[in-house]
């Protein structure tokens, strides 16, 4: 298992590589640079070359490349071009924002998607099911712009809400905290619950037509034991599997949910130094993502074999 | 309650679309105690179903639509189909326990065998110990002849052979020492060399312990070697019952006879293997007279109009055909 690991973790070195490849010459390819940015139509030519030499663009791409990477091995993820504070100490307070969000999205998701989706494994084809059914293709189907901007609307006209302007930190007030990430945490989560319901009542149905769910039963195993303690951990692995990938998504931020709830997480972040043309920002955020969701995968994949015996990685 | 379980009139039903479709028709059964008795018949014919419905273990959308199912528990008389779900669970694994086609699917392939037979005895013992449970299970394991018990104990179903799983089933199904033990083609997915000891140790596991059997197959071979009584399925309905040896004697159905026919045998003449033409009808597709004229070569006109009785042929022989008697189904 330990070698496995490390394993896993080396294939992040190529991974990262790749990535960060990529970044660098779409960032090229896209139009407008960070100085016109920075510089507006005060722009003269002196300036210009003055503010290139600044920030190392007038080398070839190659050296700037590398000077990036080198100095990325070491740790040092640069400056934002733009404020010139230092990117990676950014990226953390960003995560810890994103985290919480996905966290708080993932536990609403679960608390709706889990108790719904057996349920409507367990009353197939009933009124409740069909119910279930409609609400999980919605949740689903809606893109979670257009959900959150209607309930922002329905929550302003009716109650007097106002999204929040400044955000504050779960340790700074918990109460303002939660004023601020339960609705965004809500949107994203029925939207999770949406497909998380959908995998849970399929895979239980699977599960259920099995014969050792006959062979329990025939035991004289009360219900609650049949249906927890082998139907729904039998059907965990695809449930797992897509909470993991749902979890990597939304750890790295959610560019959408973010901006209309003026959040500043990872994924407000990373749109930012997209429009500002801000490459060290734009790089340090897409390795991070990337790191992220290799990492989850690689929990995701552990845990397989706390679940499953006939899984083993050695 | 001379019998140690008696079902009547018992009918099984499913739904189709809108349709409710019958499965089961009409049957009825009496298993004396310390008897094994078997349930021969094609697939599709009823046998399985009949088996689920004692335990109520019938999946949805199958369901018992008439009769009863008597059974004479430790504690007195019980009609089986009017128990609560608690007082079934009590029933299931502790009074009638069950073995399947597949022991490969039959444990959970998530959990150690020794959780699943723990569980077992959890269900029936809630209050016994860690140690006790574990002395049972390696006794069972023992008695149904498994190598290295403590070692399986911590094994997983994927680790363990076919043979070696039906015997943790039946091990499984006998721990809380039940008087009935109803085995669902225990031996089909089996080898043939693993079949015969298989159904060796059940046959001294019934006798060691006075549980009685009710075997169902489709092989008449097996029900030779394991039963006393039999009964033959066809299409939801009894067509003919008798003990095992006069059965075999004075066979006096045609679908016996072509079942008969189409049990291949070591030594002999080799000859092309009998099959009985066409298949059975499904439920919902049975004629008014005899299910079975449509494949019957010795059918006449009067087999397609009426459907016989089940009549008493010779002492404690019914069979369901004209060929026996005139009397037609009321």
């Amino acid at each position: 298992m330990r070698d496995y690991i490390i394993r896993r973790l080396l294939t992040l070195i190529p991974i990262l590589i790749g990535v960060s490849i990529a970044i660098f010459i779409v960032m090229q390819l896209i139009p407008g640079d960070v100085v016109s940015g920075i510089l507006g139509i005060e722009e003269t030519p002196e300036l210009r070359a003055m503010w290139e030499a600044k920030l190392g663009l007038d080398k070839p791409l190659i050296q700037q490349y590398f000077s990036w990477i080198g100095k990325a091995l070491t740790g040092d993820f640069g400056e934002s071009f733009r404020t010139g504070a230092p990117v990676f100490p950014e990226i953390m307070n960003r995560f810890k924002i994103s985290a919480e969000l996905a966290l708080l999205a993932c536990v609403i998701a679960w608390i709706i998607a889990l108790p719904l989706g057996i349920l409507s494994s367990l009353k197939r084809n009933s009124i409740i099911d069909r119910i279930v059914r409609v609400v999980a293709l919605l949740g689903v189907s809606v893109p979670n712009f257009a959900s959150a901007t209607l309930l922002i609307l329905f929550l302003s006209k009716t109650f007097n809400y106002y999204t929040p302007v400044k955000y504050v930190g779960l340790f700074e007030n918990f109460g303002t905290n939660m004023e601020i990430m339960l609705l965004p945490a809500f949107i994203l989560g029925s939207v999770m619950a949406g497909s998380v319901m959908r995998m849970t009542r399929s895979s239980m149905l699977e599960v259920l037509r099995q014969d050792y769910i006959k062979a329990v039963r025939a035991k004289g195993a009360p219900e609650r034991v049949t249906i927890f303690r082998h139907a729904f951990k039998n059907s965990s692995i695809p449930i797992v599997t897509l909470i993991g990938m749902q979890i990597g998504g939304l750890m790295g931020g959610t560019v959408v949910i973010e901006q209309i709830f003026s959040i500043p997480g990872l994924g407000q972040f990373t749109l930012t130094g997209i429009t500002q043309r801000d490459f060290p920002v734009v790089q340090g955020c897409v390795l991070f993502i990337a790191f992220l969701y290799v990492v989850i995968n690689l929990l995701v994949d552990i845990l397989y074999t706390y679940i499953d015996p006939r899984i083993s990685y050695s | 309650m001379e019998n140690l379980l008696e079902i009547r009139n018992l009918k099984i039903t499913t739904l189709r679309g809108k349709n409710t479709v019958r499965l089961l028709d009409k049957v009825d059964l009496s298993v004396k105690k310390k008897c094994s008795f078997g349930v021969v018949g094609e697939s599709g014919c009823g046998k399985s179903i009949t088996a689920n419905a004692i335990l109520g273990l019938l999946p949805y959308p199958l369901r018992v639509s008439e009769g009863s199912i008597r059974y004479d528990s430790k504690d007195g008389e019980k009609e089986l189909l009017a128990l609560s779900k608690k007082e079934m669970r009590a029933v299931r694994g502790q009074e009638i326990s069950m073995i399947f086609q597949e022991p490969m699917t039959s444990l959970d392939p998530i959990f150690t065998v020794e959780m699943q037979m723990f569980e077992a005895l959890s269900f029936h013992h809630p209050h016994m110990g860690k140690g006790e449970m574990r002395e049972r299970a390696l006794e069972m394991l023992r008695r149904v002849n498994i190598p290295r018990p403590e070692q399986t104990l911590s094994s997983y179903a994927h680790q363990l052979s076919g043979g070696q799983l039906q015997r943790i089933m039946i091990a499984i199904a006998l721990i809380n020492d039940p008087r009935l033990l109803l085995a669902d083609e225990p031996t089909t997915a089996l080898d043939v060399t693993i079949q015969a000891q298989i159904l060796k140790l059940m046959n001294d596991l019934k006798e060691q312990n006075d549980t009685s059997i009710i075997m169902i197959t489709h092989d008449l071979g097996v029900i030779a070697e394991t039963c006393e009584e039999v009964a033959v399925f066809y299409a939801g309905q009894i067509v003919e019952q008798a003990s095992v040896v006069e059965l075999f004697q004075h066979t006096a159905h045609p679908y016996t006879l072509g079942l008969l026919r189409a049990v291949t045998s070591l030594g002999g003449e080799s000859r092309k293997l009998y099959t009985i033409p066409g298949i059975v009808p499904p439920g919902g597709q049975w004629s008014q007279g005899c299910r079975f004229a449509d494949r019957c070569e010795q059918c006449r006109e009067q087999c397609r109009r009426a459907m016989p009785a089940l009549r008493e042929i010779a002492p404690g022989h019914l069979c369901r055909c004209f060929l026996h008697g005139e009397e037609v189904e009321a």
